[in-house]
């Protein structure tokens, strides 16, 4: 069976522009009439003629969310454990020739900040590492995973990509989630953007999520960085990941991420200034096109956008979060990205039942587990 | 008018590429004279073979002897296995008498009904794709059976739309949408058809073939009837890939984007 670079190499970028400039205004009728919508439509939904139907849009969203999710929130907390990295990420507070204050948890470390995070509520928490397998090896990660889950039983990894096999490991650590952003599906501005390490590598990243898969994740989170590049063919090539993904691992939940690039300690400045309108836009073309995959919303975006989204498609927020390693006791290291939404756990619980939303701190269960996955078992 | 996307429109199975997305039966016709005019009426490129019809020892005799192997598919098909082990040693048996390595999977072990047995289906399909046939399997419209199918390398899955022989149409419509929705190979509905608007209704949501019997066989007419299907699922197909119109619009009171900026 095909992979998800097979498909990648199949498609054309030129070819996604061309099809974006000749929609019509009755394709996007068309699109808006279906119960289940190719990729067409999808690229209909997100040109420039859908403008007159977001409003539109916005309702079918809502209503195909809260059918699947139910009008519900769920939230989870990052735990950067440590800054340390090789690679030269242009756009990232933690490139390795940025001289901040760098930092690694240590075990006594880790136990605090996961006793504070536990203390706001949290039960599902994702930990977080740059690209160093010095100062975060798989061995460190492994054992801040078996630490993390005595007080949490979901444990989510945004760590540097691995092998199938060191994924097992982490599975088998108790790791539940692997999200890996693509960053951008351009391969000439990846390769401008990523300029040390081994995430210069592009077909390595794009094939991460098949092997967290393949090694027994159930849930993979997805991302593009928008404001790298063009984001209207960015989000055509996030949907068909994550649609390939969803349909090739079908046991799985595949959620998505649209982190837009805020200004960082590294000072980047991005080529696409992607408005709050042509965000809202994909939000609601990707929940039309896929109505079950999770959306995630971190707090790189402000509070009010955020309230503003939870009844129109969005089912993950973080809320409360640091992005500094340590920075829940203290704040003595660099950050990754400036916080927007810099409210308290307690502020965004209001503020999401304010909406008539329910906020859920735990929608996972080991218990349930009866087997291993992956390689040790079946795939995911 | 024809334009290029129908024109190249071909269904693939496996390594094979056929013109018409219409599956014939082969049994219940009054005469292999009239069974092989309906077919070549129908345009349909696979038929079907019940392998205990066929005398394997001399297997050009009569059925296959009236068709066109040049242009058709002769598809051999298990019915009458009621598990996995007989289903196995029958595609064996038509493997061995050079009939083919293509076969179509029924396991049914209720002769009442005739629907198929899911584990039985699963169990003789992972057995037949290590022994290298290429098999369609016949099943219930069960969207988490096509994916283990098609995780055991099955080439295409083949759901039925109603219990056989009865005529009743697109019963499982929902379940068959799923089905299409999930699965990388072709989607065949098998069994259940009982008009040309029933076939037309399965290609227009976008079912890759349609494989019937009954609702031909025992027409009046078979040649008449064969020739509606042919251009049932034409149309069907046409429309599909044209793209179906909306059916209405919603109305809605306020605006839940007015705190959005263009």
């Amino acid at each position: 069976m095909k992979n998800f670079i097979d498909i990648y190499n199949g498609i054309n970028e030129q070819e996604i522009l061309q099809k974006i400039n000749n929609v019509e205004r009755r394709h996007v009728i068309n699109a808006l009439s279906k119960e289940t919508l190719s990729i067409d439509d999808f690229i209909a939904l997100i040109s420039p003629e859908s403008d007159e139907f977001m409003d539109e849009m916005a309702m079918r969203s809502r209503h195909t969310t809260e059918k699947h999710f139910g009008k519900i929130m769920n939230l989870y907390v990052p735990l950067y454990l440590s800054n340390e990295c090789t690679s030269g990420c242009a756009y990232c507070g933690f490139n390795k020739d940025k001289s901040i204050p760098r930092k690694t948890l240590n075990e006594d470390e880790i136990e605090i900040q996961l006793i504070e995070l536990n203390k706001m509520g949290f039960k599902n928490v994702l930990l977080l590492t740059g690209d160093s397998r010095k100062y975060a090896g798989v061995d460190y990660i492994s054992r801040t995973i078996k630490k993390a889950r005595k007080l949490f039983p979901h444990v989510g990894l945004e760590v540097y990509p691995m092998d199938i096999l060191e994924y097992s490991l982490l599975v088998n650590s108790g790791a539940n989630m692997l999200t890996v952003y693509q960053e951008t599906y351009n391969r000439e501005k990846y390769k401008l953007v990523h300029l040390a390490g081994k995430k210069t590598d592009f077909i390595y990243r794009v094939e991460t999520p098949e092997r967290a898969l393949q090694a027994g994740f159930r849930r993979i989170g997805l991302g593009v960085l928008l404001g790298l590049h063009n984001p209207v063919t960015e989000s055509v090539y996030m949907a068909l990941h994550a649609g390939f993904l969803m349909k090739k691992y079908w046991r799985s939940e595949v959620s998505i991420s649209f982190p837009r690039l805020r200004k960082s300690e590294a000072g980047y400045i991005p080529d696409y200034d992607v408005t709050d309108f042509q965000l809202v836009k994909i939000i609601l073309a990707l929940r039309l096109f896929l109505p079950t995959v999770g959306i995630a919303i971190s707090t790189r975006e402000s509070s009010d956008f955020r309230d503003n989204m939870i009844d129109l498609g969005v089912t993950m927020m973080s809320a409360g979060s640091k992005t500094n390693p340590g920075g829940y006791t203290d704040n003595c290291s660099g950050k990754q990205f400036e916080i927007e939404d810099d409210r308290n756990v307690g502020d965004v619980l209001r503020a999401i039942k304010k909406r008539g939303y329910s906020p859920v701190f735990k929608d996972w269960d080991e218990n349930f587990l009866s087997t291993k996955g992956g390689i040790f078992g079946i795939n995911h | 008018m024809t334009n290029g996307k129908s024109n190249q429109d071909k269904l693939k199975i496996a390594d094979r590429e056929f013109n018409s997305r219409l599956m014939l039966g082969t049994g219940k016709y009054p005469s292999p004279e009239i069974m092989s005019k309906a077919i070549e009426l129908s345009g349909a490129e696979i038929i079907t073979v019940a392998l205990r019809r066929v005398d394997l020892n001399d297997p050009e005799y009569d059925l296959l002897s009236q068709i066109d192997k040049e242009n058709v598919l002769i598809l051999p098909n298990t019915s009458g296995a009621v598990n996995a082990d007989e289903a196995v040693r029958s595609a064996k048996l038509a493997k061995a008498a050079g009939i083919s390595d293509w076969i179509k999977l029924e396991v049914t072990p209720s002769p009442k009904h005739l629907l198929p047995d899911a584990k039985e289906t699963l169990k003789a399909t992972e057995e037949l794709v290590k022994l290298g046939f290429k098999v369609l399997p016949y099943i219930n419209a069960d969207p988490v059976l096509a994916k283990h199918l098609e995780e055991a390398g099955a080439v295409t899955v083949m759901p039925l739309a109603a219990p056989i022989g009865t005529n009743k149409g697109l019963r499982t419509i929902d379940q068959i949408k799923i089905i299409i929705e999930e699965s990388f190979i072709p989607v065949v509905v098998d069994a259940g058809i009982g008009r040309p608007s029933d076939a037309a209704l399965a290609m227009e949501i976008g079912v890759d073939a349609v494989m019937l019997n009954t609702a031909i066989s025992t027409s009046n007419d078979p040649f008449l009837m064969a020739e509606a299907f042919k251009m049932a699922i034409e149309a069907g197909r046409k429309a599909y890939l044209a793209g179906l119109g909306p059916v209405s619009e919603t109305a809605r009171a306020s605006s839940p984007l007015d705190w959005l900026k263009k």
